[in-house]
């Protein structure tokens, strides 16, 4: 086991665990924001540099601090590591700058977009008073397009965080989008009009941290925050047929998986549950799911709404609110 | 100033092909090695030549092989970094145009060295000319038994293969080279695990610049020792630098390491001084990604002592007033060049050989360059230059790979020495456009 203290609070890891993930272990506010890694994709991360922190020890046997910020996600702890996050301005003027970059280009029209609310760049630039970017340039604009049958892609607010490239490419066979061209003119495309088909191909949708990708059978339909999040669950021969109903009275709205506080999924789902199963007779529902959320949402009582509007316990038992 | 040691021969009509070279002495080192010493040897030549990386990091070579994981039971690779595309150099190309077998020569003594049988050039794809002669040259060597199996009649087999890029800078930092080598598209690797370790298809690899692969004949032939007695300090031997710019004499100049930059501008046998006898402005002298200097500070360190042509003296004075040496494109400004224009350019250059994998190079790079050509094109504001150096210092450092740190200093240096310029081009536009104009006439 590994000794590693992050802004002043020590944990014992295994090795080979990552700064993010050992802060993870501890949790709170010693947690950096993670735009690109998902821990369950292998390869991911590293990309969006929100995770940055700074080492003022890099281990027992060498107590130099590192020469650069790290991104805490890809960077593996070592015995005696001593770590910063919150607890040093430099990160924080770093990732002020870093929120800064990933906005420059992005349209902030969270006014008119289905993420808003769940959107992890909403929720970190949010988090920094930033609803706005010093930049008086245009920004990039791409067409929108469907990138599959079933989903949206919205180029303008992507960040290039590459989660939606390497669920495609763990979890279907053969990839059938990818990054095309370089630089800030890079973007998500399927290589000459193909379209996304594979029955996992949903998953996209809800590992994309912004409102890139969106579900179009839900596109329009409600902002997130009129709706019920419920655990609900059936007997999926493709999946685990674990999933979060979202609702309004008896009504499926759309169904996502299921996300953790660090908003990845527990379990990945196929696209039937996922598109075609929006009849409450579809499912077993197993009471509300409590999502814990520091976003733009909970600050505007996200939480209570969701315990007033609260009814009908349709199928199982109703578990307790907190 | 001693002779040529990678350029030697390169006026022998017919140096090209291999009867040439060989009858002038080439190839003896591979002898020589193979025949006459282990693999451990060799190293310890080269780590007592004190050869350093001609890449642009200058990082001790010897010191990189040892690194190589020689515990796996993983075959190694060593790749050959051809793919030069730092604006401003043009040294690899000159050097495997006119001399390829140097080139090969020192692949076979360096794969011998780290065990290796496979070894790659990865070359530009914009150097579709010098595919053809570096292939030529490869089988010639397997005609002659210097490539091949049982090379020499010993136990060491070599294959070199050339694999042409498809023209991406990126594709020249060393992992994103790997990732296109293998197929893919060429983004920088995240580090660690670094190459020695897990490389080319996840096997350990040494990715090595051409110059010095080029260097490693050489220093076998006149034994490491020798080889360091070139040079200044820890800046041993020859280094190539490409000339180019405002100057008399552009070219390529093979320059023992410790000449004083003043004579290497004004030297007759070099640059020959700024063309049209103006007056110097400022110098990039490792490639565009070093910081530029203004005439004052190239020639002289900020103590006042004469600057050399070596890591150590260039980078004197870190960035405050310092530069480095990098890869040894070494670009020179008269009187007359415009440093805003000249910067704007550059971050064209960044901008569109981004990977646009990371944030802060991504969107950085694009931001920096749209500043600029505002400020370029009569539409900048005084916080403009204030905004540059404040973008530049938030990509600095905090990126994958460090071609976002390359972006930023061409930037942040131009402000901090040439600041006033900055301030003109956003106070009197007209007046800067009218002064180019007039310029444009008369070129
Ligand atoms: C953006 C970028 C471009 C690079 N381009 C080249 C190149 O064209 N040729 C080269 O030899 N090294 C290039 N390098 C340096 C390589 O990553 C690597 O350090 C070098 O090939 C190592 O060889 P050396 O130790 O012999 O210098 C580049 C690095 C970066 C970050
Ligand atoms: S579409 Fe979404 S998941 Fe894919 S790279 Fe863009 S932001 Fe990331
Ligand atoms: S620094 Fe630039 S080129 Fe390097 S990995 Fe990041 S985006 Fe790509
Ligand atoms: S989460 Fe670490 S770099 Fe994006």
């Amino acid at each position: 086991m590994l000794k590693v203290t992050i802004d002043n609070i020590s944990i014992e890891v295994e090795e080979g665990t990552t700064i993010l993930n050992a802060a993870r272990m501890i949790g709170g506010k010693v947690v950096p924001p993670a735009m690109c890694y998902y821990s369950k994709l292998k390869g991911s991360g590293g990309k969006c540099r929100t995770c940055l922190v700074k080492v003022s020890h890099s281990s027992a046997k060498d107590p130099r601090p590192m020469g650069k910020l790290v991104a805490s996600c890809s960077t593996p702890v070592q015995d005696g590591m001593v770590v910063q996050n919150l607890t040093s301005p430099e990160v924080i003027e770093t990732r002020k700058g870093i929120v800064e970059f990933l906005l420059l280009n992005h349209p902030l029209d969270c006014p008119v977009c289905d993420q808003a609310g769940e959107c992890d760049l909403q929720d970190l630039s949010f988090g920094f008073g930033m609803e706005e970017t010093a930049t008086e340039e245009e920004r990039r604009e791409f067409p929108m397009i469907d990138i599959g049958e079933k989903i949206k892609l919205h180029m303008n607010r992507c960040i290039l965080c590459y989660r939606c490239v390497y669920t495609a490419d763990q979890l279907t066979e053969k990839r059938l989008h990818g990054v095309l061209y370089r630089g800030d003119v890079s973007e998500i495309g399927t290589f000459i009009q193909h379209a996304v088909t594979n029955d996992f191909s949903g998953n996209m949708i809800d590992v994309c941290p912004v409102g890139a990708l969106t579900d179009k059978t839900f596109r329009f339909k409600s902002r997130v925050w009129f709706l019920n999040p419920m655990n609900a669950h059936r007997d999926c021969p493709a999946c685990s047929g674990k999933v979060t109903a979202w609702m309004f009275g008896n009504e499926i709205y759309r169904i996502t998986g299921r996300k953790d506080r660090y908003g990845e999924l527990e379990e990945f789902i196929c696209n039937e549950c996922r598109f075609e199963k929006k009849d409450i007779n579809d499912w077993v529902i197993e009471g509300p799911r409590h999502i814990r959320r520091q976003s733009v949402i909970s600050a505007n009582h996200y939480e209570e709404m969701k315990k007033q509007s609260l009814i009908d316990p349709i199928a199982g038992t109703m578990e307790s609110l907190t | 100033m001693g002779g040529k040691i990678l350029l030697a021969n390169i006026d022998v009509p017919g140096i090209r092909g291999y009867d040439v070279y060989r009858s002038n002495g080439g190839y003896t080192s591979v002898e020589k090695a193979l025949r006459e010493m282990t693999q451990a040897q060799v190293t310890a030549e080269v780590n007592k030549s004190g050869l350093r990386g001609r890449g642009g990091a200058g990082f001790p070579t010897g010191l990189k092989w040892s690194f190589l994981d020689r515990k796996s039971d993983k075959p190694r690779y060593l790749v050959c970094n051809a793919d030069e595309s730092e604006p401003g150099t043009f040294k690899d190309r000159y050097l495997m145009h006119h001399l390829p077998h140097r080139l090969i020569e020192g692949l076979i003594i360096s794969s011998f060295a780290l065990g290796v049988k496979t070894c790659y050039i990865y070359i530009r794809g914009e150097f579709k000319y010098l595919v053809g002669i570096l292939e030529k040259a490869i089988k010639e060597a397997h005609l002659h038994g210097f490539l091949g199996e049982r090379i020499l009649g010993t136990d060491f087999s070599l294959n070199i293969y050339v694999h042409p890029g498809a023209g991406a800078y990126i594709c020249g930092e060393e992992t994103a080279l790997l990732e296109s080598l293998e197929g893919k598209r060429g983004n920088p690797r995240i580090k660690p695990p670094f190459p020695a370790f897990k490389g080319l298809y996840g096997c350990p690899t040494v990715v090595n610049n051409v110059e010095t692969l080029a260097a490693v004949g050489p220093i076998i032939s006149m034994g490491g020792e020798a080889y360091a007695m070139i040079g200044k300090g820890k800046s041993t031997g020859t280094k190539l630098i490409s000339a180019c710019g405002n100057i008399k004499n552009p070219g390529v100049y093979e320059i023992e390491m410790g000449l004083p930059v003043e004579d290497f501008i004004y030297s007759p046998e070099y640059c020959g001084g700024i063309a049209n006898d103006k007056y110097l402005k400022a110098v990039i002298p490792g490639g565009s990604s070093v910081p530029i200097l203004p005439a004052d500070l190239i020639l002289s360190t900020a103590k006042g002592e004469k600057r050399l042509m070596t890591y150590e003296s260039l980078a004197d004075g870190d960035f405050e007033s310092g530069t480095m040496l990098g890869s040894g494109g070494f670009i020179v400004y008269d009187e007359d060049a415009c440093i805003v224009r000249n910067t704007w350019n550059l971050t064209r250059f960044y901008r569109h050989e981004s990977c646009g994998q990371c944030s802060p190079c991504r969107e950085g790079t694009g931001w920096m360059e749209k500043v600029l050509y505002r400020i370029e094109h009569r539409q900048g504001k005084m916080s403009d230059i204030d905004l540059l150096v404040r973008v530049a210092k938030n990509i600095e450092g905090n990126t994958i790979c460090p071609l976002g740190d390359a972006a930023a200093w061409p930037v942040a240096s131009a402000i901090r020495h040439f600041r006033v310029e900055f301030e003109e081009h956003v106070l009197h536009p007209a007046a800067m456009l009218e002064k180019e104009r007039h310029l444009k006439l008369k070129y």
